[in-house]
């Protein structure tokens, strides 16, 4: 979009967030996890510099993409990953 | 607990054919795992999920066949796939591959949990674990750990891994194997893959060797195998072969290319050159003269977690003296003995 956003849906929903994000972030502002642990905690973005693999998500199809390392993108899909 | 081959390997329970003997001892075992099943905890992610032997071409599908024929006389279940359905059964194999066979009762195991649990029952049967301090001398009826303690026994059972420094004398050699584990992909696999081209890879006797093996998880991560090095003792991954390995999965199954690895490491077989594991009275293996009260339970190789149950019963029934449900006789230690005696 022109007025320096960019809309991304995150687990079905669309979303307007700032362009320049990370996918971490929007996630963060939008109140979802990055991923489900294997025995089922929610998890988010923790170092938010690539390292920890916390925030491992679904993005445009690929899985355990590093969101804090994702800018986002209009049209972008992400869901949490499970 | 659970420090050699048990903690670096996969935790395929296999019936493997390539010897009568093997045939044996691997169906029994794995029928043993199947009685246990109910009773493992699910720490130790017990999985049914079968074995598809794959195969590349058609001089493979003779394999196949061969297999299956075999697999019927034993009364193994197993069922010759089509292309189609071996497309069907894993979706993500290549196209062009000319079939498969299916054996339905293989599973899968976390080795350590497994060992842990029968750890375990055997306290609750009355054993003590001592740990913390190597076995450095087995001889006699008495063992000398490294911290000073002795202990004594009538019978002593060795089970030293691919680690012989107590008993250099053994038939045994490590052969060295990588593996890969995956990141969490539930769905990605249905079922162990083996190319039918690891039997060749698993036999060579001397040349370092790749095979595709590929094993669901119950998390849904992968494990990707497999190699075979000889006289190579050094536990750090090996690029070179590490990169032939995962060339070769590819081959297989492209898509594994999209996917994230977490963690490569090694672990060492103990190969005998017989393939068949030493099983009962170490006898004359440990010196010129025989020493009753030294008992083996080693050799393993690929088949350490498979055979586990079926060897244990094996070694039982020796020390009660009961009769076993299969012939104990190609596991005899003192085959390797015979042999020499025969070319002085």
């Amino acid at each position: 979009m022109s007025d320096g956003t960019v809309m991304v849906f995150l687990n079905g929903a669309s979303v307007v967030v700032s362009a320049g994000s990370t996918v971490a972030a929007a996630m963060w502002n939008a109140g979802q996890p990055c991923r489900i642990s294997v025995t089922g905690e929610v998890r988010t973005a923790l170092c938010g510099m690539g390292i920890c693999f916390e925030c491992r998500a679904l993005i445009d199809g690929r899985a355990h993409r590093r969101s804090c390392q994702v800018v986002v993108r209009d049209g972008m899909v992400v869901e949490t990953q499970r | 607990m659970a420090s050699g081959a048990t903690a670096a390997g996969m935790g395929h329970l296999v019936v493997m054919d390539d010897s009568p003997a093997q045939l044996a001892l691997t169906q029994y075992s794995r029928s043993i795992w199947r009685e246990l099943m109910a009773q493992l905890p699910a720490s130790v992610e017990y999985q049914a999920c079968g074995t598809i032997w794959v195969a590349a071409d058609e001089e493979e599908m003779v394999e196949v066949y061969a297999k299956s024929r075999i697999c019927a006389s034993a009364g193994v279940q197993a069922e010759v796939l089509s292309p189609a359905q071996l497309a069907n059964a894993e979706p993500r194999l290549r196209d062009g591959l000319a079939g498969g066979l299916l054996v339905p009762d293989d599973g899968v195991v976390y080795p350590p949990a497994a060992a842990g649990f029968f750890l375990q029952q055997a306290v609750q049967a009355g054993a003590e674990f001592l740990q913390g301090s190597d076995a450095v001398f087995a001889s006699q009826g008495l063992v000398r750990l490294a911290n000073g303690t002795t202990l004594t026994a009538d019978r002593i059972l060795l089970s030293p891994g691919a680690d012989c420094s107590l008993l250099p004398g053994l038939p045994i050699r490590r052969r060295k194997g990588h593996l890969l584990i995956t990141d969490r992909y539930p769905g990605f696999l249905r079922h162990q893959l083996v190319e039918l081209g690891y039997l060749k890879s698993a036999h060579s006797t001397e040349a370092d060797s790749v095979a595709f093996n590929v094993q669901p998880r119950r998390t849904g991560q992968m494990l990707i195998g497999s190699s075979r090095q000889f006289d190579n003792n050094d536990a750090a991954t090996d690029e070179k072969i590490v990169r032939q390995m995962l060339q070769r999965a590819l081959a297989y199954m492209p898509g594994l290319g999209q996917l994230s690895g977490l963690r490569l490491w090694t672990g060492f077989r103990a190969a005998t050159p017989d393939k068949l594991p030493l099983i009962g009275p170490a006898g004359r293996l440990t010196g010129e003269v025989a020493d009753p009260s030294l008992w083996l339970a080693a050799g393993f190789e690929g088949l350490g977690i498979t055979n586990a149950p079926g060897a244990a019963r094996l070694m039982a029934d020796q020390l009660l003296g009961r009769i076993s449900m299969i012939d104990p006789e190609p596991f005899l230690p003192n085959r390797f003995v015979a042999q020499e005696t025969v070319y002085v």
